[in-house]
């Protein structure tokens, strides 16, 4: 039957710039959303960078619950049961509106074959327009939260993710969802971007190509958490396959319409897809390049951890841009640069998102890296 | 009002700028509690040369607020400076802004008393693509229109507009109502709950020129008059809504989004609804559009506001001299013994 994909034996890291593929830049409306407004022109540009540090990997061909090679093509269980979640934090407003308009009509998420579920994830912090109530919904999936017994000696949020857990798992059983869209909007320039937690998903690779060949020349990066101390314990890690799906700039508690709008297209090519792939389209081999989260940066603070210095203006909105050993990092408020100090060209992003000064976080470096799915098709 | 004779006007002797009103604006915030303070020590170190000097006030309004980077805690403070609220009989468990509002009234007033502060620069940030804005409540305050002039000379690269809000002192309802003469320094594009670096290099900016004015003014120089461009509000926008929830249905067009002091004509676009209607302004005037998706203004029923623009011409101004100042308090001593 042939043998599975040979593996590229090691982890290649350029880090002198050479030429390669782009970003995907263009126009379109999707793309569109990056257009922050300055206070010195009508709409900002973004320019995509053009050097590139970049390490290509292929996943040894490891199986996940599910999965079957047969030659090389992996067979994966057809995605029956799909949520998508909105207000996981509650004032990012474009995933709150979109499932308060599904959960109203759902006509434009019907799909042949396919359970969609529509789910507002924290309504007390929706219905205050503010992250959370008590703690980070996002952050509180972890395994001793979701065995832990008890009641109301537990933080609203923590009761509310056993609650998820329950009704769309429970995390790591064949019970759970198959897949699950958390919806958030970010402050940073980030444009679209898709959150994926593993290399190894292939399913989820194969969405998140066909999306981006599906919006193409507009615009939709893929951000790889699988960094061990910076991954965490997210909302949708409680289904089979977990996409987060991030749009800005959007401030916190602004709905705008082409953020609106571009979540709402995004959505669509992967419920698309879902339903093709269980209708038994087979979707051949594909690379997707990747941003793979690699270090936190937090702002520089004084003793008494007080922030003493801003994103630098030429750092700031600049997402997915090269940031260049020795290049403007932070401006201190008496005008002073500080530069960044890493050995390596790295591509920061969530530049400056209003969430994280209380999570020590200014931006993230990621590194790019080019990973390959195997073809897949259902079982 | 002889043409040619500049307006005297009391010298402004202390001024307030105040930052942190809303807790999650953080710009001000930051220009205070840090920046202004250095600049404050660093004055109070100077030489006493006999001269008066200006003394500054920096005040974080809201601590509370700005410790939970929140709007407020209760209520907004900066809806409670109405001489009714500031005035009135608390009750049982007042809301902590009602009794921090009372506390900055004695800190910088009492509002319409002779003893409050001669100028209140309170330091805000919008989410709208505004530009620097100062919102005033009177369109012939002289100091505040002129201390506007003086900003757009020396910054000519920021958009910056003079917005009047056409309510009578009586009804004034924020805090830099308080002081004798007061304006809010409003600037935006600026998410809530963080802080740009060109944000705050503007409003570091407005209100050194700011300080720098004052100086000046209050030894002696003299400002000619000239012409500034008003917005004086109208009226306000609400988003189209479910008549159930209560829940908006409707987003702000696009081709409205981000464009603050455009003017709105009838039937120009004005919202997209969730379902991709475009729904449309059906005014009969064209108005200016502004504050244009503030997201604070949710909970207020503000979609955006509307304004209408007039020049307004005014006359040259200059500070009191000493003696002109002791003139006028023999003046007003010998009227009252009347």
């Amino acid at each position: 039957m042939g043998e599975p994909r040979s593996q590229v034996s090691s982890l290649l890291s350029v880090c002198d710039s050479t030429t390669t593929s782009q970003p995907d830049g263009g126009g379109g409306d999707v793309k569109d959303v990056k257009t922050q407004p300055h206070l010195n022109s009508e709409a900002g540009n973004f320019s995509t960078g053009a050097s590139a540090a970049f390490s290509v990997s292929t996943p040894p061909p490891s199986t996940l619950p599910g999965m079957s090679f047969h030659g090389s093509t992996a067979r994966l269980s057809e995605a029956r049961r799909v949520a998508i979640f909105g207000g996981t934090h509650g004032n990012e407003m474009s995933g709150v509106a979109l499932v308060n308009l599904w959960i109203k009509n759902s006509d434009d998420i019907q799909r042949r074959g396919v359970d969609i579920k529509p789910f507002i994830a924290n309504p007390k912090a929706v219905e205050k327009c503010v992250r959370y109530v008590e703690t980070d919904l996002n952050r509180a999936f972890t395994p001793e939260n979701l065995s832990a017994s008890g009641g109301d000696e537990f933080p609203y949020e923590v009761r509310r993710a056993q609650e998820i857990n329950r009704m769309f798992g429970p995390k790591g059983s064949p019970e759970a969802y198959d897949v699950i869209f958390d919806l958030h909007n970010t402050t940073s320039n980030m444009g679209c971007t898709l959150i994926l937690e593993s290399s190894k998903d292939h399913f989820n690779l194969q969405m998140m190509n066909y999306i981006k060949k599906a919006i193409s020349p507009a615009s939709c990066l893929v951000l790889l958490n699988e960094h061990p101390l910076l991954k965490y314990s997210t909302c949708r890690s409680v289904a089979k396959h977990a996409v987060g799906l991030e749009v800005g700039p959007q401030p916190q508690g602004v709905l705008r319409s082409n953020i609106f709008e571009a979540m709402r297209v995004i959505l669509k090519h992967a419920l698309d897809f879902i339903e093709l792939f269980n209708e038994g389209m087979e979707f051949p081999p594909c690379t997707v390049e990747v941003f793979r989260v690699n270090e936190r940066i937090d702002y520089p603070r004084d003793a008494n951890r007080n922030i003493i210095a801003m994103v630098h203006p030429n750092l700031q909105d600049c997402d997915w841009e090269p940031l260049n050993p020795g290049d403007p990092m932070f401006q201190t408020f008496d005008g002073k640069t500080i530069p960044y100090q890493g050995s390596c060209t790295v591509y920061p992003t969530f530049i400056n998102e209003a969430a994280y000064y209380e999570k020590q976080q200014a931006f993230v470096t990621t590194r790019r890296e080019t990973l390959a799915a195997s073809s897949i098709r259902k079982a | 009002m002889d043409v040619d004779e500049p307006v005297c006007l009391p010298r402004l002797s202390r001024i307030a700028v105040c930052g942190g009103t809303h807790g999650n604006e953080l710009p001000g915030v930051y220009l205070v509690r840090d920046v202004l303070k250095l600049q404050r020590r660093a004055s109070e170190g100077e030489e006493d040369d006999g001269e008066e000097h200006t003394s500054m006030l920096t005040v974080l309004s809201n601590p509370r607020a700005v410790q939970q980077c929140r709007r407020y805690t209760d209520t907004d403070l900066n809806r409670c400076f109405t001489l009714a609220t500031l005035n009135g009989p608390t009750s049982d468990s007042p809301p902590y802004e009602v009794l921090r509002a009372q506390e900055l009234n004695t800190m910088l007033g009492p509002k319409g008393g002779p003893g409050a502060v001669d100028l209140v620069c309170d330091l805000h940030s919008t989410t709208a693509n505004m530009g620097l804005c100062f919102i005033a409540y009177s369109d012939c305050d002289w100091i505040c229109l002129h201390i506007f002039k003086h900003l757009q000379r020396r910054m000519p690269d920021t958009p910056m507009r003079f917005i009047h809000l056409g309510i009578s002192g009586k009804e004034s309802y924020s805090l830099d109502s308080v002081g004798k003469h007061g304006f809010a320094m409003e600037i935006g594009p600026q998410p809530h709950g963080g802080v740009r670096s060109d944000i705050y290099a503007v409003m570091s900016a407005g209100v050194r020129h700011m300080l720098d004015w004052v100086g000046l003014f209050n030894s002696g120089a003299v400002f000619e008059g000239g012409w500034v461009d008003v917005f004086t509000l109208v009226k306000n926008i609400d988003y189209p809504r479910d008549s159930k929830t209560h829940n908006i249905t409707a987003a702000i067009h696009s081709h409205l989004q981000d464009r603050d002091f455009c003017l709105l004509r009838p039937h120009d676009p004005l919202f997209q609804t969730f379902t991709g209607e475009t729904l449309r302004y059906e005014g009969g005037e064209p108005l200016y559009a502004l504050f244009i998706n503030e997201c604070s203004y949710y909970e207020k029923g503000i979609a955006l506001s509307l304004a209408r623009k007039r020049r307004l011409a005014i006359p040259a101004i200059r500070a009191q001299t000493e003696e002109e100042e002791q003139a006028d308090e023999r003046a007003l001593t010998s009227e009252e013994e009347e």
